[in-house]
């Protein structure tokens, strides 16, 4: 079986946790309080895996399994951190008729991750995005703030370089 | 209750109010078929193959029969051109993505989706094929695999883990058309804290989750002349086992069990309830002591597997509550590697203990530490009902035209109250019977106070100048209600029996499956637990401390209850697990 587990290192700290069980604490009685309670858990620590959705299983008594159904349901959450760098291609139309697509996946093979994950040692993370409004340069991806565009798959590796 | 008119294909019947379109029709004698329903436990409308047509006066409309409550008045057609149209393409886009290996599939024969689809004329399975998931089958638990592959989000195993056994490791992960069935983080359900009570499998109604088979390996130790192949069965194995045979529920097959398994070659075929005897007079005793010396209070009942694991997950601050006692499994194996073996002049190494269990933990337990008195595990095999009726059907046994037979001496002696085991109170009734004597010399028998379905029971005994209060639990979400008021000091039963499937045994996870269609109107564990009470009701003896052959067994062997070397062979002890 694979894990769902993050194989970046969980670095949350007491404060954190202790923010976090003051937010349990308060809405844990709520009908339906696990969306808010874990909405709140990602704007404390970024992203939720396993260490804080125990955490919130533990206090509220909501099976683990539970809680990793509506995480999973909902994009809104991430069970990755986001790295020192983001990478987000776009695969809007324009980008994805001009093969976004290949680089995505040159992406993904040359990262070791897939789309939403973060490398191990926490430097990258990779995710797909919609049009960004840059269709002229198609195809487009962008690494934090820097746009890249008119891209083919052979400038993936220099890309990545560059951050390295 | 006020009553509302409603017509079910044009038959006019008077139903109460709330009463859905699917019970409607049950009453005008018309099944309709369910997939994702299983009442009281999964409401949720969701699988579309209980479509009906309804008229409530503004033309006639489709809506989801198991939750659709009836209006008064209204028009019900259960089978109408459109009906039968709109269930049939449900059932081909259901195959679209699923794993059509019907051949060697488990459920082949028994499937619920696989009879719906002869049922709605289903000719091309193919019909709608495109893009399918692939899945790893996850054979990470001691007990089971899941095959998702096989799965039709139905989510029955969802709401029975997460409502009837209050435990929710499995639920429904991602969404749309990646949605699948798994545990937290994708582990294995042998990383979670999965019971291994079974219940999932009961109420799959495919092939997506089924009990790992040791079928072939039992096999082998038949055809090995080195081997001493020994068997017992559950009590409540005999009120099942006839099912696998076309039989109605509630059919007694101990006779023909017996004679089916020396058929399959088994060298002697013994019985649990010998055991379950046993597990009374260590139960019995332990009990007594804990009440006259100040032992932790309530005691409660260890023969469940599945309520134990249970218990070290989630209640691990309790578990000295738990009875030392191994179960009547484990004790029955103990006994034959030990005594049995030193009697007869048998190697323990080259005994195979096999067992017949209605309950999927079983295979878990006979795995735990501190269950091997011989220095070798006390129970090899586990097989539940389902797999003896396989091995029996490939025997080409004709299971419903054998003879009665007996079983073997002299671990086939039994008394009635090893039977009732097999039912929820059943350890209690027994345990009392036998407590009771000891106490005041007085024979008692029948206890309705205890018997019966419902998910807890509680009543006062007076025990001489004791008064004796106990509770019953069956169903895990149950038992959690008498486990948190101990935790909150607000239990004062001194005796408790928790059994972790919903009306004990009877119901385990090992038993025949039977389709949701009638299990949503008949209650299976009343009509099972019937056989094994008539059992009783018919043995001529009917207390664990007047068999003879466990008179014996003390007498020659273990001395007393609660002895030393008792202690060495019968008892256990329990390890604190994590919440996964």
């Amino acid at each position: 079986m694979n894990s769902a587990k993050s194989t970046v290192p969980f670095k949350g700290t007491p404060e954190q946790e202790a923010q976090l069980i003051a937010v349990i604490d308060e809405k844990k009685d709520d009908q339906g309080s696990l969306m808010p309670i874990l909405q709140k858990a990602q704007e404390i620590y970024g992203y939720l895996p396993i260490e804080v959705q125990k955490i919130i299983s533990d206090r509220t008594g909501i099976p683990l399994e539970k809680i990793y159904g509506v995480v999973t349901f909902y994009a809104q959450f991430s069970l990755y951190p986001k790295g020192e760098y983001t990478i987000s291609v776009c695969l809007g139309t324009a980008c994805y008729v001009k093969g976004s697509g290949d680089i995505y996946d040159k992406l993904q093979e040359k990262l070791g991750i897939a789309g939403g994950e973060c490398t191990p040692d926490g430097k990258f993370s990779l995710e797909a995005c919609r049009c960004i409004g840059a269709c002229g340069l198609a195809p487009v991806l962008t690494v934090n703030e820097d746009v890249y565009g008119r891209l083919t798959v052979d400038d993936v590796d220099k890309i990545i370089a560059k951050y390295a | 209750m006020e009553n509302i008119t409603v017509k079910v294909n044009g038959c006019e019947i008077s139903v109460p109010k709330g009463t859905t379109v699917l019970e409607a029709a049950h009453i005008a004698g018309i099944e309709i078929p369910t997939l994702c329903y299983m009442k009281e436990i999964n409401e949720i409308g969701a699988c579309r193959i209980c479509v009906t047509e309804v008229n409530e006066g503004r033309g006639f409309r489709l809506v989801a029969a198991c939750v659709y409550p009836c209006s008064n008045n209204m028009e019900i057609l259960t089978s109408s051109p459109k009906v039968i149209e709109s269930r049939k393409k449900t059932l081909e886009l259901i195959l679209s993505t699923h794993d059509r290996k019907c051949l060697s599939c488990v459920r082949s024969g028994n499937c619920e989706l696989q009879k719906l689809c002869k049922d709605y004329g289903v000719e091309d399975a193919s019909k709608y094929d495109g893009t399918r998931n692939e899945y790893e089958i996850d054979d990470t638990a001691a007990h089971m695999y899941r095959d998702n592959n096989k799965c039709i989000l139905c989510r029955r195993c969802v709401a029975v883990c997460s409502k009837t056994q209050g435990i929710g490791v499995i639920g429904a992960n991602e969404r749309g058309f990646k949605t699948f069935i798994g545990s937290a983080f994708d582990m294995g359900l042998g990383e979670t804290s999965c019971v291994s009570c079974g219940q999932c499998i009961a109420v799959c109604p495919v092939g997506a989750i089924s009990e790992k088979d040791y079928t072939k390996d039992v096999l082998a130790a038949i055809a090995d002349p080195e081997k001493t192949v020994l068997v017992q069965t559950a009590p409540a194995v005999r009120a099942g086992l006839a099912e696998c045979f076309g039989n109605p529920i509630g059919t007694n097959a101990e006779g023909k069990m017996v004679a089916a398994l020396r058929r399959l070659g088994f060298d002697k075929v013994f019985d649990t309830d010998f055991s379950a005897d046993l597990t009374i007079m260590e139960e019995a005793n332990e009990f007594v002591e804990r009440v006259s010396n100040g032992g932790t209070l309530p005691m409660i009942t260890s023969c469940s597997p599945g309520w134990v694991k249970f218990c070290e997950h989630y209640y691990p601050d309790l578990l000295d509550h738990l009875s030392s006692c191994k179960s009547p499994q484990q004790m029955f194996g103990a006994t034959a590697k030990t005594y049995y073996a030193e009697k007869m002049g048998i190697d323990p190494k080259n005994i195979v203990m096999v067992s017949i269990m209605p309950c999927t933990a079983k295979k878990f337990e006979i795995g735990r530490p501190d269950q091997s008195a011989a220095g070798v595990p006390d129970v090899d095999y586990a097989l539940t009902t389902r797999e003896l009726g396989r091995m029996i059907e490939r025997a080409g046994i004709l299971f419903n035209s054998l003879p009665e037979e007996k079983f073997d001496d002299p671990l086939g002696i039994s008394t009635g109250a090893g039977v009732i085991f097999g039912a929820t109170g059943g350890v209690m009734e027994a345990a009392l019977r036998t407590a009771v004597h000891t106490l005041t010399g007085q024979t008692v028998t029948d206890l309705p106070e205890v018997r019966g379905t419902q998910g807890i029971k509680e009543a006062t005994y007076d025990v001489g100048d004791l008064k004796v209060k106990v509770a019953v639990a069956s169903g895990l979400s149950n038992a959690r209600e008498i486990l948190d008021k101990i935790r909150n000091g607000e239990c004062d039963a001194q005796f408790i029996e928790i059994m972790a499937c919903p009306g004990g045994c009877v119901n385990g996870g090992g038993q025949p499956q039977v389709p949701m269609g009638i299990r949503n109107f008949v209650d299976i564990r009343e009509k099972r637990a019937k056989v094994l009470y008539d059992l009783d009701a018919s043995m001529p003896l009917r207390q664990s401390h007047e068999n003879p052959a466990i008179k014996e067994v003390y007498e020659t062997y273990f001395g007393k209850p609660g002895s030393h070397k008792a202690h060495e062979v019968l008892h256990t002890s329990y390890v604190k697990r994590s919440v996964n």
